[in-house]
């Protein structure tokens, strides 16, 4: 995990140094001379050979200081922690929705394998899985919240909402339709493992012996298949992270939601690269703690993964 | 033993022996009908894209016209009407499809022969080479690549389709090489291998002559739904503004015409057609991907028997 943070640091590091324009030239005016151009370049240390800028990063960011945001002016870690917030919740919310619409359809597939309504969620899956969800996304916000106006377009919170109660249910109302689009098409993974699943317990020993004592069908779906089927399935979450984190550029830009997708957008288009930076970096941490968290929790359900 | 026995018990033999799996596809296909409609559709509407982009002349295209202000579908000159500058939607449908899908086909060719080697080599090598071999896999599925695309396309001072094809490919070979990987590693171990392996092939030709044809059909398949996912990773990098270069149409440009909050309600003609191609080209993709996986599930299943 450490060797792999690293490599992403230096090649993080190295590409933000490669960008075009200065991070001075959004503030310099006509009156600017090139000397005083030169001299904040100086104190800033962009004039050092790069190992050197980057052991001088490193030692910074292990301070928690990631540097000043040349765009807003403002310490680059509060300005990702202030927009972290909405992207967590609504990360969150999409993962939460995906489980409760995944989880039943898989079980329900499984069930009446072979039949009719596993077609049905078969033909779900595979058109959830074959269309770029950003169209669809656009097409929702098309629908939902222009035509049909039912939810908002824009912006995470109401500006008029104040209060506890009225501000929570802004920001829910304003993630419900993101969210759900996100999750509809997040689904065919849980749905297709849990199927396979649900259809390999059904046919197996402790199954039929269970059917044999005349255990009810409801209580061998509750206590013997579903427990079984559902376990990997729970430590999966982790991995997801990576896909939800990749998608928030294209829902916060859809929604036009502050959250950090947006937030480096706009980072990119105004060249502010410490801002890039931290986010690349906390972007690839925050998979690698997913896919951390979703090893350990599959060790411990399933003794066979444990690595030696 | 003479000739006429020769050619009976040859007869024989082919008609016992498992049918070709170019033919289980044809019969798949034809037996199917949406798979053959789908196939149709694709291979005739690339076709009309490319021989369609030959008619139309890119800067007359995009050059500003006032008088086709938002044009509404089906006034004359603008069958799908115009955008904001006046430019037809039609024809930047024709030249956007052409660069989406070519730049789709070429990611789709690159990342698809690059990963195949690294998993044959990868699994069948195994031991030390394997093992680092995953642990380069395992770091560029943890990197952002989205992210880091988006930077690499701002750093370099001009490009075109061919270095954004090359610069997309460095990231999205992984998914197949993970599941060349794991089919190398079994077929390795088959007698064939091991049989080969004593008399002294060359490990090239064992990898690339022996392993490899073995794996055809899933590398086919693998291809056809990796196709369908790289239409979606251009069209999507295109439409967060980070595509293409400036004044080149792609299906993405086209839906980003959405950003605008008057484009998306009043003027849907601006960025609904390109969404539904897109949404219908994916769908037929993947349902060719999806009826190529059938076929190659039967050839397995009639070898093992």
């Amino acid at each position: 995990m450490i060797p792999e943070l690293i490599v992403l640091s230096v090649i993080v590091f190295i590409i933000s140094k490669q960008l075009p324009g200065d991070p001075f030239t959004g503030s310099i005016s006509p009156k600017t001379s090139p000397n005083q151009l030169h001299h904040l370049m100086k104190i800033n240390g962009l004039y050092d050979p790069w190992y050197q800028q980057y052991s001088n990063w490193v030692v910074h960011l292990f301070h928690g200081d990631l540097g000043t945001s040349y765009e807003y002016q403002e310490p680059v870690s509060s300005l990702i922690a202030s927009r972290a917030v909405n992207t967590f919740w609504l990360a969150l919310l999409t993962m939460i929705m995906t489980y409760a619409i995944g989880l039943p359809l898989g079980l329900y597939a499984g069930r009446h394998e072979g039949k009719l309504q596993d077609t049905l969620v078969r033909i779900y899956s595979y058109m959830t899985m074959s269309i770029p969800f950003f169209v669809v996304l656009v097409l929702g916000c098309w629908i939902f919240g222009y035509d049909l106006n039912l939810f908002p377009t824009a912006g995470s919170v109401s500006p008029t909402a104040s209060g506890f109660f009225p501000v929570l249910f802004s920001r829910l109302y304003h993630m419900i339709l993101p969210a759900t689009l996100g999750a509809l098409f997040a689904t065919s993974g849980i749905t297709q493992y849990l199927r396979s699943g649900v259809v390999d317990a059904k046919n197996s020993n402790y199954v039929k012996t269970a059917k044999a004592k005349g255990v009810s069908m409801k209580n061998i779906y509750k206590h013997h298949i579903l427990r079984n089927a559902l376990l990997p399935i729970a430590a999966f979450a982790g991995y997801s992270i990576t896909g939800l984190l990749g998608g928030s550029l294209f829902t916060e830009q859809i929604f036009s939601y502050p959250g950090m997708g947006l937030l480096f957008l706009n980072a990119v288009n105004f060249r502010d690269y410490t801002v890039m930076t931290a986010l690349v970096l906390l972007y690839g941490f925050l998979s690698l703690l997913g896919t951390l968290l979703s090893d350990i929790a599959l060790s411990v359900i399933d003794p066979r993964i444990r690595v030696k | 033993m003479n000739e006429v026995e020769l050619d009976k018990l040859e007869k024989q033999a082919k008609e016992s022996s498992a049918p070709s799996s170019l033919k289980l596809m044809i019969n798949e296909f034809k037996a199917d009908k949406i798979a053959l409609i789908s196939v149709i559709l694709v291979v005739g509407f690339i076709l009309f894209t490319i021989f369609g982009s030959f008619f139309i002349n890119q800067n007359n295209l995009m050059s500003t016209n006032i008088m086709g202000y938002f044009a509404k579908p089906f006034t004359p000159g603008y069958i799908l009407g115009g955008d904001a500058a006046g430019r037809s939607i039609a024809g930047q449908l024709i030249i956007g499809s052409r660069n989406s899908i070519l730049i789709a086909i070429g990611l789709t060719l690159i990342s698809s022969t690059f990963g195949v080697c690294y998993g044959l080599v990868s699994g069948y090598f195994g031991g030390i080479t394997d093992l680092s071999m995953q642990r380069v896999y395992d770091f560029m599925m943890i990197i952002p690549a989205f992210m880091i695309i988006i930077e690499i396309v701002n750093i370099i001072p001009s490009y075109n389709a061919i270095t954004l094809t090359l610069i997309l490919s460095l990231f999205y070979w992984m998914g197949t090489s993970r599941l060349i990987r794991a089919q190398t590693l079994s077929e390795s171990n088959k007698d064939y291998v091991l049989a080969s392996k004593a008399s002294g092939t060359s490990t090239l030709k064992i990898i690339f002559r022996e392993i490899m044809p073995n794996l055809s059909s899933l590398i086919v398949v693998d291809t056809t739904l990796s196709f369908a996912e790289n239409i979606g990773v251009e069209t999507g990098l295109s439409y967060l503004g980070f595509g293409l270069p400036n004044g080149t149409p792609s299906l993405g440009t086209l839906i980003a015409n959405a950003n605008d909050a008057d484009n998306i309600t009043v003027y849907w003609w601006t960025w609904l057609f390109a969404t539904i191609e897109v949404i219908i080209l994916c769908l037929a993709i993947s349902y060719i991907g999806a009826a190529l996986r059938r076929t190659t599930n039967s050839t397995q299943h009639r070898s093992e028997k």
